[in-house]
Formats: structure tokens, C-alpha cells, sequence
């Protein structure tokens, strides 16, 4: 093993977590200046590796190799020392902190008692040019786009001079053009000579730009191969563990009697600017309306809207013929408008709470989870979610870990559990599977055509062209808070999409 | 896919200068020309006044230094009326086993320490809510002090006013500023000290950095217990001098809760200073101001209850503070226990 030239070899590591076992007796190598790709669904335990080999969490078993040399890790210093960068997935930056500051902390250049920002700022501008990463190192980081923010993760690793760079789904929060500008980015850094372990669960990504690729499953290491030798189906087989499809597979929709619909709909926000314009559209039961839009132009404020979470200026939306009520969740819940929110942990869940809990958290007050007097019935809580745990395959320990323990797309099942199993009228779900790895996408969007199949009438709101495409019946396209057509998703493409989306008319686009 | 919000455009850096400092420099501006004023028709009651300012702001002052230590590093410290007390006592009690005023001041900055000590382990190491525990101490040192202390322990006195030369002769300013006693002195000197290590030092961006994101100074190797626990030792220590003053320097005595409030305003004024020691600084000040005008005019014939007169200081207080200084940025981690993993 060791006549290769690696940069870093992780051997058998276990990490246990309570109840969970996070890394079974994982292997892992990387060659000197490759990308390698680590691949796995969300909760595979992809991070916690890499959260091991960092340094943050200490393995049960296991033991690390640095340019073949037995190394131990016992903090993020240590880390650093060998030569180990890592960019999290939620930035490690402090916002109210200047680039110089978040740069040097930890690693302070000093001129006498006092920090030397000056020549921390020349050593940053030195590196930034080195690597062709620009910044500007007296930028407030707040202040920053994501995608600089995210080069100034990465320059903060190359400032301690980390050879070794680990990036943790380093796409999740770029638009795909800054997506584009990381792969290149990351394409330079490995013809200077550095090393890079790049966890993703997006394959596309994975067959563009890495070298090789690693698939974990469940804790373990499941397969290794390279974007030569498999494509984008191969690579979703191998984490899932089974074929998975990429497309929805639905039959024609059968629209029935209208069940939403939406009038003149105008929307105000707290900045005093007008977000929804004028809206107008229906949804009928029995078939799916995709709302596509980059993100911002009104379709928060229209679904916040829609679910009794903001009042309108005017206009009107009916349920089922009748007018509901704005700034009133609770009416639209005993309706059967059933919300899958945008922010699933800001909107959706109680992160604190159990499972149990957030499976009731709109509900609790009716039979049978309200019990007698003012006691509630725990036990009617735990069964409804041992029964949506199973019905929704849920990864959870059990009905009593809190939510904010769960990996993304599992919390997304709870919500969806919870939604899903009351009786409804109307289901909108906003960005359903931000976030989320193929296996969950997958399961979300053969649920939200059940639903749809049972009669439902479905609004999906999402930026992702591929699920607005695969899963809408019908497709509103909306653009600076307008309506800018309402089209047959059949025989739409991509292309016209993206035009419209960026708001050609709709005659513009052929 | 994110739509690009269009920032406001950036302030110019004399615009940005007078948005931070505008409205200390119009307060300090008109609190001078009052003073001046003041002067010349009064010389006399206007130095005890300005006198009194620095006596009644120096207690205030380094309670707030203490909070504004610990809150920098995400402690929320309510306690630091009780750490005052505490150190007040045990100055006092070592003042009069001893007789020596040194001895006694390191006695109640020790004291101080150690209750900081306490509050670090209750909120750092077993995580508890931390207004919990800056109350247990309050109480704790409200019963301590409380039943060991005795009516009729005497001293033999109090630090006394060092003029410092020609300085001390300075119309106006001279007997405010230069004719102190020691702590008073120390309180000047410890206002810049803080405020250099914590925008000048290392320990200063480590301190910051573990209040606004302890996580991300984790993962750059930086220990964000050892920056807390040290934080707030020192703001305690820092309080205990604080409760020094008060029975080594400004009364000479001790008398039950005698800080009366005291580790409260001065919370109040390390907000009004936005975390700031200097800001903290103009803010004791200020209030230590209107505490002295409020004093003077009582003793003026003035047909007005002398308990609305007493309210002047806190009413000023209020009204700067909701009208003028704006939004304070509290340190993003606040008062949140930090969980390894």
C-alpha cells in the first residue's frame, strides 16, 4: 500500500455516536494532487470522517497516515500542523470579523503585544495572487457573497499552509455559475500540488471534476471507481445500495374540480417593496403546478401567503371556492392545506424536540393526541410516529432523538410524514428537497405524485430546473414577482425555462 | 440561484466616522461647554461636581469592563453586583485585620476572582443558564456578606488623593482628573489596557472571535474554554476592584449591601458603551455627571421633589440610550453554553 504516493491514508476508523455508528471501520486514501471525490447519501457519515480527520471529533478506532508517516490528530491544531484544511459546509467564518481577522485567527501574526494586520494583509494579497483567488482582505464577511465567502474558507486553509484540502459539500450553498468558478478554482489548487477530498452527493459534480470517488453507505465504505469508468446512474446505485430512479416516474395527471385558487394576489414586504404583483393562477385537484423561479423574486412571500404565514395587500385565495382567512395557519391546517416549508429548520421542525413531538406539533391539540382535561395522551403521540417513522422510513434511533440530531433529508421526512398523513385538500411544498441526496429526492418526489394521484391538488415551488421539469403537470414561471406565463410541462424544455426564468417574455421564447 | 441584493452604497469614512461617533462627540460637546459655562460662574461647586462625576462613574466603570469581558467572550455575567460586594467585604475585613490598604485591595480583587471562577465553571464547564447563575451568585454573595459581617469594625482609613504635580493645578480638569486615589487612578489606566487587548491583541480577536463563533475558532485550534474561563477570572478580578474602591478608597467602610444596584447599572452601562470600554467609559461618565448635577441641584432651592430630582441620572440614561446611541450588536453567542461535539 504505501509504494503510492499519498498525501493522506485514513485506516479502519470506527466512531460511535449514542445509538448511532457513525464510521465502521473506514479506509480511505488520497493521492498527491488528485481530487477525490466522497460520495455518499446525507448521513452516510461522510462528515463525520472528515470531522475525525480534522481533528473535532476523536475516533473510537483507527489511525491516520500523513506522507506515509503514523500521525496522531487529537485536535484541530494538530490539523492544521500536518498540513490539513478544511472548508465546512456551514462556513467557519465570523460575519462581524474582516477578512484579515477571520484569516489570521488561531494563527496571529504579531508585532510586539499587538496583532500586525499589515502584514497579515500583504501575506493575504501574496496568497489570494498566488492561487488566483481574489479578495479583498479588509472586507467585513457579512458583508460577503456566499461563493467569496467560500474562497475565503479556502484561503484561510492555503494561509496555513494546508496541502491537504478538505471541502464538505462546498456546492450546497453556490448558484451553479459559482459553482462553476469552485471547480476551477479547485482544478488550479491540485496543479500547485494540493490534495483535495471533496464530499458531495451531487453526481453531476462528481463526474466534472473529480479523479476518483469513494462511495459510503451507512457508515461504511461500500465501493471505490472512477467518473471513467461509471456515469451519473452507476453512481447513484452505488451509494443508494439499490437502482434509483433519477427521473419521477408518473402517469398523465387526471385534473379534476379546482381547489386553490389565487386572485389578484399582491404582497408588500416588511421593506415597504411590492414582491407579488398581481397574481393570478388555479390549481385543480389531481395534478401538480410547479412554480419555477431563481430564488427571490416573491415566491417566499407568495407561499407565506398561501399558508397563513403573511397577510396580503389585496386580492383573495380560495380553498375549494371558499376565501381563506390571511395570517391564520391554523384554519388552513384544519382545512387540509397540508406546508412543506422552505427552511425546514426554521419553518418546519422544532429542532429541540423529538420526533414524536414534531410529527404532532399541528395537530396536538385535536383527538387523540389531546387526551382527557388538559393531560395530552403521550401515548397516542409515540404511536403516530412509531407508524409515520416505518410509513416514511425515517433513520432515527427512535421516536425520542431530537430533530436537530437527524441528517437533512431525514428531517425532511419527518415534516413530509407529518404533512402527508392528514387528510388533504391542498399540498404545497416549497424547495421539497433542497439539500437533499438522490435516495431522499427520489422518495419525496414519489410520495408528492402519490398524493397527487390520490386527488391532491399539489403546488411545488423550487429553483431546481430538473424537479420542477420532472415532477410539474403544469408550470408557472415566475419573474420579479409576476407570472410570466403558465405552461403544459410537457414539451417544455430546459432551455425555455431558464429563458423565461430570467425574464424573457414568453414570446420571446419559442 | 440567488438574486443579487443591491448592498446600500458604502458610506464615505468621515460619513462612517461621525455615524459611530456623532452623537458621542454632540453629548461630550455640550456636557464641556456646560461645564465651562459652569465654571465661570461657579468655579468652585463645578470642580466638586466634576469630582464627583469620576467618584460616582469609577465603580461603574469596571463593573462594566467586567461584563463587557465576559459577554465579549458569550458569558452573560449578572452577576457582577454580587462579585463587587464580595470584594467590597473582603477589602474591608482584610483592611481591618491587616491595616494594610494593598494587601486588602489584592484581598478583594482575589475575591472577585474567585467568584468569577465560580460563575466560569457554572456556565463554561456545567453549562447551566447563565442568568441562574450570575443570580446564585448576587444571592450567595448578599447572604456571605450579610452574616459575617459585624456592626462596629473600624479601620484605620482610606486610600487618599495623589496629585500629580503641576497637572493637579489644570483649572477645571486638574482636582477632577489628576488629585485621585489609586483605584481611580488604576480605573483610567485599565479602561485603555482593556480596550487595547481587545482590539489590538491576539487574546482580543481570540476573545471576539469565541463570542460571536465558537465553532469557528474551534476548528482553528483556538480553546474556547480556556478563552472564556480566563475572560471572565479577570472580569471578575476586575469587579472585586470595583467593591474595593467602594470601602477602601470612597467610603472607608462597609455596610450591608452597600453596592446597592451598582453591578446592575453598570450592565446598563456597558450596553449604552456598546461593548466597548471606551464607549463604557463616556457612558459612566455621563451618568456619574447627571448623578452630580443631581446632587447639586438638591442641595439648590429648587421647588421641585427632591425624588424627581433623584430620578434625573436614570431618566437621562434612558432617554440617550432608547433615543440616541441606537441598536447595540450583541455578540452573536451570548449567553449560549458551547458543545463540543
Amino acid at each position: 500500500m504505501t509504494e503510492e504516493n499519498l498525501a493522506l491514508e485514513i485506516r479502519n476508523v470506527t466512531k460511535r455516536f449514542p445509538g448511532v455508528l457513525a464510521n465502521d471501520n473506514v479506509s480511505f486514501s488520497l493521492r498527491k494532487g488528485e481530487i477525490h471525490a466522497l460520495l455518499g447519501e446525507n448521513g452516510a457519515g461522510k462528515s463525520t470522517l472528515m470531522n475525525v480527520v480534522y481533528g473535532l471529533y476523536a475516533q473510537d478506532e483507527g489511525e491516520f497516515f500523513i506522507d506515509n508517516k503514523l500521525v496522531e490528530i487529537n485536535g484541530p491544531s494538530d490539523a492544521i500542523n500536518y498540513g490539513i484544511g478544511m472548508v465546512h459546509q456551514h462556513f467557519m467564518l465570523v460575519p462581524v470579523f474582516s477578512v484579515t481577522e477571520n484569516m489570521i485567527l488561531g494563527s496571529e501574526v504579531t508585532k510586539g503585544t499587538s496583532l500586525d494586520l499589515n502584514r497579515a494583509r500583504k501575506e493575504i494579497l501574496k496568497i489570494s495572487e498566488a492561487y488566483g483567488l481574489e479578495v479583498d482582505p479588509d472586507a467585513i464577511v457579512e458583508d460577503l457573497p456566499v461563493g467569496v465567502q467560500q474562497r475565503v474558507e479556502i484561503l484561510k486553509a492555503l494561509y496555513r499552509k494546508a496541502n491537504i484540502l478538505v471541502l464538505d459539500e462546498p456546492t450546497a450553498v453556490l448558484t451553479p455559475q459559482e459553482a462553476e468558478d469552485l471547480f476551477v478554482v479547485m482544478r488550479q489548487l491540485t496543479e500547485q500540488g494540493v490534495s483535495i477530498i471533496f464530499i458531495t452527493h451531487k453526481l453531476k459534480e462528481i463526474l466534472n471534476v473529480a479523479d476518483r470517488v469513494t462511495v459510503m453507505r451507512r457508515g461504511k465504505v461500500v465501493g471505490h471507481t472512477s467518473p471513467k469508468e461509471t456515469d451519473q446512474q452507476g453512481l447513484a446505485t452505488m451509494m443508494v445500495g439499490r437502482d434509483v430512479l433519477l427521473e419521477v416516474e408518473k402517469s398523465p395527471a387526471k385534473p379534476e374540480d379546482v381547489v386553490l385558487e389565487v386572485e389578484h394576489l399582491k404582497i408588500t414586504d416588511e421593506r415597504d417593496v411590492e414582491v407579488v404583483k398581481d397574481i393570478s393562477f388555479e390549481v385543480r385537484a389531481g395534478e401538480i403546478l410547479g412554480i419555477a423561479g431563481i430564488q427571490g423574486n416573491g415566491q417566499t412571500e407568495l407561499v407565506e401567503a398561501m399558508t397563513g404565514l403573511r397577510d396580503a395587500t389585496s386580492g383573495k385565495v380560495y380553498l375549494s371556492g371558499e376565501t381563506i382567512p390571511f395570517e391564520n395557519p391554523r384554519y388552513l391546517v384544519e382545512h387540509g392545506v397540508g406546508h412543506v416549508p422552505e427552511d425546514r429548520h426554521k419553518h418546519g421542525l422544532v429542532l429541540p424536540y423529538d420526533l414524536a413531538d414534531n410529527m404532532v406539533l399541528n395537530t396536538y391539540y385535536q383527538k387523540p393526541y389531546a387526551g382527557q382535561m388538559l393531560v395530552r395522551d403521550e401515548q397516542a403521540v409515540l404511536k403516530n410516529a412509531l407508524g409515520l417513522i416505518e410509513r416514511f422510513d425515517v433513520r432515527a434511533p427512535g421516536p425520542d432523538v431530537a430533530a436537530s440530531t437527524l441528517s437533512g433529508g431525514n428531517q425532511q421526512k419527518v415534516i413530509v410524514g407529518r404533512e402527508f398523513s392528514r387528510p388533504l385538500k391542498v399540498l404545497i411544498a416549497n424547495q421539497p428537497t433542497r439539500g437533499l441526496d438522490v435516495g431522499s429526492i427520489e422518495y419525496i418526489h414519489k410520495e408528492i405524485v402519490k398524493m397527487r394521484d390520490e386527488g391532491i391538488g399539489v403546488v411545488v415551488i423550487s429553483a431546481e430546473l430538473d424537479e420542477i421539469l420532472s415532477l410539474s403537470d403544469r408550470i408557472a414561471i415566475m419573474f420579479r414577482g409576476e407570472i410570466v406565463t403558465i405552461v403544459e410541462a410537457k414539451g417544455t424544455t430546459r432551455e425555455q425555462l431558464g429563458l423565461w426564468m430570467a425574464g424573457a417574455t414568453p414570446e420571446a421564447v419559442v | 440561484m440567488q438574486t443579487t441584493n443591491t448592498l446600500p452604497a458604502p458610506l464615505s469614512p468621515s460619513q462612517q466616522f461621525l455615524k459611530q461617533w456623532g452623537v458621542t462627540i454632540f453629548i461630550a460637546i455640550a456636557v464641556i461647554g456646560i461645564t465651562i459655562w459652569q465654571y465661570i460662574l461657579n468655579a468652585q461647586v463645578t470642580e466638586a461636581v466634576l469630582a464627583s462625576t469620576i467618584r460616582q462613574s469609577t465603580p461603574l466603570v469596571l463593573g462594566a469592563l467586567c461584563g463587557l469581558l465576559c459577554e465579549r467572550s458569550a458569558v452573560i455575567n449578572i452577576g457582577i453586583e454580587g462579585q463587587m460586594l464580595l470584594g467590597a467585604f473582603v477589602g474591608f475585613l482584610v483592611n481591618v485585620w491587616t491595616g494594610n490598604l494593598l494587601i486588602a485591595v489584592i484581598a478583594a480583587i482575589l475575591a472577585g476572582a474567585l467568584m468569577g471562577l465560580l460563575l466560569a465553571y457554572m456556565s463554561v464547564t456545567l453549562k447551566m443558564d447563565q442568568i441562574i447563575g450570575g443570580t446564585v451568585i448576587n444571592i450567595l454573595a448578599l447572604g456571605l456578606t450579610g452574616y459575617f459581617y459585624q456592626v462596629g469594625l473600624t479601620t484605620d482609613g482610606k486610600m487618599l488623593p495623589i496629585p500629580l504635580g503641576p497637572l493637579a493645578d489644570i483649572p477645571i480638569i486638574g482636582p477632577a482628573f489628576f488629585n485621585n486615589p489609586p483605584i481611580t487612578y488604576a480605573t483610567f489606566i485599565l479602561v485603555i489596557a482593556v480596550h487595547y487587548v481587545l482590539f489590538y491583541t491576539k487574546w482580543g480577536l481570540r476573545t471576539r472571535a469565541v463570542g460571536e463563533h465558537p465553532r469557528a475558532a474551534d476548528t482553528l485550534g483556538v480553546n474556547v474554554f480556556k478563552v472564556r474561563y480566563v475572560n471572565v477570572i479577570v472580569g471578575g478580578a476586575i469587579a472585586g476592584l470595583a467593591g474595593a474602591f467602594l470601602t477602601l478608597e470612597a467610603v472607608g467602610s462597609f455596610e450591608r449591601a452597600m453596592t446597592n444596584g451598582r453591578g446592575f447599572v453598570a450592565l446598563a452601562v456597558m450596553l449604552f458603551g456598546k461593548y466597548t470600554p471606551l464607549g463604557a467609559w463616556g457612558a459612566a461618565l455621563l451618568f456619574g455627571f447627571a448623578n452630580a448635577m443631581q446632587t447639586q441641584l438638591q442641595f439648590a432651592d429648587i421647588k421641585i421633589a427632591h425624588q424627581f430630582i433623584g430620578m434625573l441620572p436614570y431618566v437621562l440614561t434612558i432617554v440617550i440610550l432608547s433615543g440616541f446611541v441606537g441598536r447595540t450588536r450583541v455578540p452573536a453567542a451570548d449567553g449560549v453554553p458551547y458543545e463540543k461535539e
